[in-house]
């Protein structure tokens, strides 16, 4: 064998041997490059290729918009040609108006990111962890609370701890258990418009529940009108008969009024004293909980409150739906001990360890690396975490209790509100008790990366695979993989 | 055998791989003493005493700060901005950017001159923090090493 050429050769040949495995795949192709959606940890639906964003569940959504249409269609065929006769022609114009203004913001509240967090790199995780530990000193028989406090313009505010998103949320911030997302300045999550109603999407919301209470009204009065004008020439029961779909929509609004209107009155009350759904719920600032308790958040004056809730400058999407998963990131080395991987004495014990696995795997010639798939399949992640060598790791923590998930983002889950739908909590332990699997990659004695967690159960004589996000896994197995891939090759 | 093999581990690793080895990160959380803006903590992180002044770090770091907040703030051109964009239905969105994100690139500019004049020379790497979903500004230190294609 000589150089050069020859070892690239090798590389490829060596690949080749492995029949049909998914690890060529990644390794060989180099188009078409994955977005970052298509391995969004979170449980969520993108359509267009990224650009919409919208809750797992999307069959309320359907209904709303159903609702919606057929209401101003039955509208707009039966009863605007009457009115249009008899009062004037503007009224179709004012109801074609209010109904697209209310399309219009629907979608963008639906579609839009609502301010989701992306959840921690490995390399923070590991860093948060260790400081947690300093802080706390021994790991002691209970974990610890993970809560850290901060003094916002007087008042003490806690910040919890996120074990799925493995970071310490920001003020306002809330985890939604439906789409297994951190959300800043989360409000609630609504079934109604199929996605959570967040720090980016709030103003759309509002301005939604405002026009639809207009439009509601508005249908609801004219249809009215125009029942009570024909009933005056024609009899009431001729009118009914004449116009069957008017007496559909004025039941639809009748019921629809109260919510919605009520609805937007309440919103209107959240924005002006600069509250989320979720603190007025849960009673975050009220004065009844003490007597110096008060909201850090508000201007002071409504105007200011509600200029900065609806005007306000619209943040960007944290989670660059459309970007490419970069495969050439700067992180070479494992999070947070920073073993460097080639060329210094400390790697080649990580490199022999590492090497074992793969040659066994090439014996046993089953696929080593298996491309993310969906970075949603935390079930997958917890029970392979579970298996194998994970158990034998020193955790840096104790074994989880039960009583840890308490606090967790379930306190604040347990409190979210959603609009007349059941909560229901979808957080099985088992995840939590994976998430402190998880959360010592340091301790792991092979490099990381090699070896993906978002593989089925069936790979669980692979090493751990503790990297969370699927995003740099890609990246870093790569790496990994050329490297061991040549000394192996020799 | 044994050195063979690792020599050629080795080229392939200078040719492929002409980057220092990273030695560790240390990350600035952010500041919430202010409330929900974008702040970042000045506290001179202890890993970076040997190789930067804490002087220059805290400027970067303030800098950054003043920045975030110039991109957040709330005033007459950003609710002219909201208002005009309410009545275009976001639609004047698809023409021209938010503030928001002009000072966002502006940061991005920022960085990597700060970067290129002065954590580079030393080693470091600074990450834009929108990378890292606002969250943190990452700073990677690389190795000091006496390899030629090391910096």
């Amino acid at each position: 064998m000589h150089l050069g050429e020859s070892t690239r050769e090798c590389e490829y040949s060596q690949i080749s041997t492995r029949s049909s495995t998914p690890m060529e795949t990644p390794y060989k192709k180099k188009t078409p490059k994955k977005r970052k959606w298509e391995t969004f940890p979170g449980r969520n639906r993108f359509y267009c290729d990224g650009r919409i964003m919208m809750a797992k569940q999307t069959g309320v959504f359907y209904l709303t918009l159903v609702l919606i249409l057929v209401t101003c269609g039955l509208f707009f065929t039966f009863d605007c040609w009457f009115l249009a006769e008899q009062l004037t022609p503007i009224i179709p114009v004012i109801g074609a108006v209010l109904f697209l203004f209310v399309i219009g913001t629907l979608l963008r509240t639906s579609f839009s990111d609502p301010g989701v967090l992306p959840r921690a790199t490995p390399d923070e995780a590991a860093d948060l962890e260790r400081q947690i530990d300093v802080a706390n000193g021994s790991t002691g028989y209970r974990p610890p609370p993970r809560t850290k406090e901060v003094v916002i313009n007087g008042q003490t505010v806690k910040l919890k701890y996120c074990f799925t998103c493995k970071i310490f949320r920001p003020p306002r911030a809330s985890h939604c258990s439906l789409c297994d997302n951190c959300v800043e300045r989360f409000d609630h999550h609504c079934p109604w418009v199929g996605n959570c109603v967040g720090k980016r999407n709030y103003r759309f919301f509002y301005m939604f529940i405002l026009s639809l209470s207009f439009l509601t009204v508005f249908i609801f009065a004219f249809v009215i009108t125009h029942i009570i004008l024909n009933s005056q020439r024609i009899g009431f029961l001729s009118a009914l008969k004449d116009s069957p779909a008017s007496v559909l929509e004025v039941v639809v609004c009748f019921f629809s009024v109260w919510s919605i209107v009520g609805l937007s009155g309440f919103h209107t009350y959240l924005i002006s004293s600069n509250q989320t759904t979720n603190e007025d719920i849960k009673g975050s600032w009220s004065s009844k909980r003490s007597k110096d308790n008060y909201n850090p958040y508000s201007y002071g004056n409504i105007f200011t409150n509600c200029c900065a809730a609806l005007c306000g400058p619209l943040p960007p999407s944290l989670i660059d739906r459309r970007g490419f998963i970069q495969s050439d990131a700067p992180q070479l080395a494992p999070p947070t001990n920073g073993l460097p991987m080639y060329g210094s004495t400390q790697s080649q014990q990580s490199h022999k360890v590492a090497t074992t696995p793969l040659l066994q795997q090439q014996q046993s010639s089953e696929p080593v690396i298996l491309s993310p798939e969906n970075g949603a399949s935390l079930p997958g992640r917890a029970s392979l975490a579970l298996g194998g060598p994970c158990t034998s790791l020193p955790l840096g923590q104790p074994t989880p209790p039960a009583s840890t998930p308490s606090l967790s983002c379930h306190e604040a889950t347990d409190l979210l509100p959603i609009h007349g739908h059941p909560h229901n909590h979808s957080h099985p332990l088992q995840e939590q008790l994976a998430h402190h699997h998880f959360l010592t990659p340091e301790e792991v004695p092979s490099p990381p990366g090699m070896l993906h967690c978002g593989s089925p159960l069936g790979h669980s004589h692979t090493m751990q695979g503790s990297f969370y996000n699927p995003a740099s896994q890609d990246s870093l197995h790569e790496d990994s993989v050329r490297g061991l891939v040549k000394l192996s090759s020799v | 055998m044994t050195s063979w093999m690792e020599s050629q581990v080795e080229t392939h690793s200078l040719q492929d791989f002409q980057r220092p080895a990273v030695s560790s990160k240390v990350f600035i959380q952010r500041d919430y003493s202010s409330g929900t803006i974008c702040k970042f903590q000045t506290k001179f992180p202890s890993e970076l005493e040997s190789r930067l002044d804490k002087q220059q770090f805290e400027e970067t770091i303030q800098t950054l700060n003043n920045l975030y907040a110039e991109a957040e703030k709330l005033g007459g051109s950003s609710y002219l901005e909201g208002c005009l964009a309410c009545l275009t239905a976001y639609t004047v969105f698809l023409c021209m950017e938010t503030h928001y994100e002009k000072v966002l690139k502006k940061i991005a500019r920022y960085i990597r001159d700060q970067n290129e004049k002065i954590y580079a020379p030393r080693g470091l790497l600074l990450t834009d923090p929108i990378e890292r979903g606002l969250r943190v500004v990452e700073i990677t230190i690389f190795e000091d090493r006496n390899i030629g294609s090391a910096r």
